[in-house]
């Protein structure tokens, strides 16, 4: 166990006479080939994954970016086969979103409150909690056809629903049943985050447990909250399958949110695309186009919010 | 004759210069302490002398000769640096696998052929925990009492057979009485080891080590910077005793820091 244990007596030796830290001992020198090797091959896979993507974005701006103008924000979809643009869409998805936001956000953040801060207390809180995660786990997995089926059959449905017709609401119903659960359990781990010392210096300032959560654990995980909420935001935004079971869709401005078939992006894609005609199909990539910006804006302010919160702490 | 021949260290974190200008020898198989208070960079330093400042995107200038070589030389690896100089950190750090997985962790990834149940025991012995935990081998490290996982790390650390072992105040999280078993201890290995020691503790200092560096914080009000620096080295005897340095004098006697 001591410095001249040397195993290789051919082994390099410094002016001291110590073994030199460039000979490779043991199995130094194969992992050092292991190492470069390893490296080797997970760039390369690294390589490979961003590909797809890259040709993604790379195709969806070389065809969309044509159908891209004012015009096609502010007017809708013509009966003829050039020009106009999916304002209904953009105005529905709008709707559906907003609705699903106010839906989703308030009440995924409630449960992660609960489930953090509240149902660690009692047993049966404990036992509820874990009921709570398992199930938005689940959630998390479903299928969105199956979200929309099920809206479909609740609201909109008039055999064994209540028969409410294709509207708005209900593609925001859809929609924020598919965000929920990313809602609720992005934001119980923001919570966790939250170190137990603040809440305890809290506590010994006397602060009760409301208090607490509002004035130091939810400052705290704003910024991961906003991170958690807006990624889900991203996710519902590009939903399509449940709004064709909820909104139908409409290539006309709908102003009413309850009553009436909507129009939203996802949809008018899914239109245009298999129109028969230039003109169609350039306006679904426009529209795929902008989806794409619109989701890519609201990452970037959530890794902002996200790397703002890390320097708090 | 020393371990380490430290030579004009200086450490920058981005454009915040940690410590600068550090030159100590650092003597073979004896306890050599780095005490100093908060933000001193007594333990950049030490994270020096086993490279692990690489892990922290920091820019390391001057050179530290480690028998005969600069270890952040142009072809030296620094995982090599790593094996030959055993780091034991502030916190017990046991891997959440059994007491027998820690130890034999190192030895397995080195490529160690021989006995390893051997090996096991040897160093869960030389830390003086084998009689605790012989027939419990197999429970997960994280079980044990602090003073005890942090005697299963050093033994983990020096299962891999250092030349050198590095301790970021290894005591600081534990109760006095496992302090003392720790103290113990590292006096028992520096027959087998070079030891360096960063400590908070200024009695620890002066009971187990045999050579002291002071460090402390220069400020330089015109530019708001602080930056660490050796203030005094010397036999740990002088500087406890009769140190050179009224800065040395003040932190010692408790009148700073």
């Amino acid at each position: 166990m001591s410095t001249t244990d040397t195993t290789d007596t051919t082994a390099k030796t410094t002016e001291t006479g110590h073994r030199s830290l460039l000979v490779k001992q043991g199995n130094a020198g194969a992992r050092a080939v292991k190492n470069r090797f390893a490296t080797g091959v997970l760039t390369a896979a690294m390589a490979i994954a961003v590909v797809p993507l890259l040709l993604i974005i790379w195709e969806v701006t070389r065809r969309g970016i044509g159908a891209i103008h004012w015009d096609f924000f502010t007017t809708d979809e013509p009966s003829y086969r050039q020009e106009g643009g999916y304002r209904a869409g953009f105005v529905g998805t709008a709707y559906v979103m907003g609705g699903a936001i106010l839906m989703s956000v308030p009440l995924g953040l409630a449960t992660a409150i609960y489930v953090v801060e509240y149902g660690r207390e009692t047993r049966a809180g404990r036992r509820l909690s874990d009921l709570i995660r398992f199930f938005t786990d689940v959630m998390t997995g479903i299928p969105s056809i199956f979200v929309g089926l099920f809206v479909y059959g609740f609201l909109v449905s008039s055999t064994g629903g209540l028969g409410q017709g294709f509207n708005a609401f209900a593609g925001s119903v859809a929609i924020a049943i598919i965000m929920l659960p990313i809602v609720a359990r992005s934001s119980e781990e923001m919570l966790k985050l939250v170190p137990d010392e603040w809440r305890n210096a809290s506590y010994a300032l006397g602060a009760s447990k409301s208090r607490t959560v509002l004035t130091t654990v939810l400052p705290a995980a704003a910024p991961g909250l906003a991170t958690g909420s807006m990624l889900a935001v991203a996710r519902g935004a590009g939903e399509t399958a449940p709004l064709i079971m909820t909104i139908l869709g409409s290539q006309y401005l709908v102003s009413s949110y309850f009553e009436g078939a909507q129009g939203a992006v996802p949809l008018q894609i899914y239109r245009g695309a298999r129109q028969q005609f230039e003109a169609g199909i350039e306006r679904a990539w426009g529209g795929a186009l902008s989806l794409f910006l619109l989701v890519l804006i609201l990452v970037v302010l959530a890794r902002w919010l996200g790397s703002k919160a890390n320097k708090l702490k | 004759m020393s371990v380490f021949d430290v030579q004009g260290l200086g450490v920058a974190y981005g454009s915040f210069t940690a410590v600068k200008d550090i030159s100590l020898e650092i003597p073979r198989n004896k306890v050599t302490a780095l005490i100093g208070p908060s933000g001193c960079g007594k333990s950049t330093v030490l994270r020096c002398l086993n490279r692990m400042n690489d892990l922290m995107d920091a820019t390391v200038s001057g050179k530290i000769i480690y028998n005969g070589e600069d270890i952040y030389g142009p072809e030296v690896d620094a995982a090599e640096v790593r094996r030959r100089i055993g780091m034991v950190f502030q916190r017990p750090n046991p891997f959440p696998k059994s007491i027998y997985e820690n130890v034999a962790f190192g030895p397995r990834l080195n490529g160690f052929k021989g006995d390893l149940d051997q090996l096991v025991e040897e160093s869960l012995r030389s830390v003086a925990l084998w009689d605790e935990v012989k027939d419990k081998l197999d429970d997960p490290g994280t079980a044990l009492s602090g003073g005890q996982q942090q005697r299963l790390c050093i033994a983990r650390a020096i299962a891999v057979q250092p030349d050198v072992l590095l301790m970021d105040e290894p005591c600081s999280a534990l109760d006095p009485i496992a302090t003392l078993k720790i103290e113990d201890l590292i006096r028992q290995l520096e027959s087998s080891y070079s030891i360096v020691i960063v400590t908070h503790n200024m009695q620890q200092a002066a009971r187990v080590s045999e050579m002291t560096a002071f460090f402390s914080v220069d400020i330089d009000d015109e530019h708001g910077m602080r930056t660490g620096a050796l203030v005094e080295y010397d036999t740990t005897e002088k500087i406890f005793n009769n140190p050179g340095n009224t800065r040395t004098e003040d932190y010692i006697s408790g009148r700073f820091g």
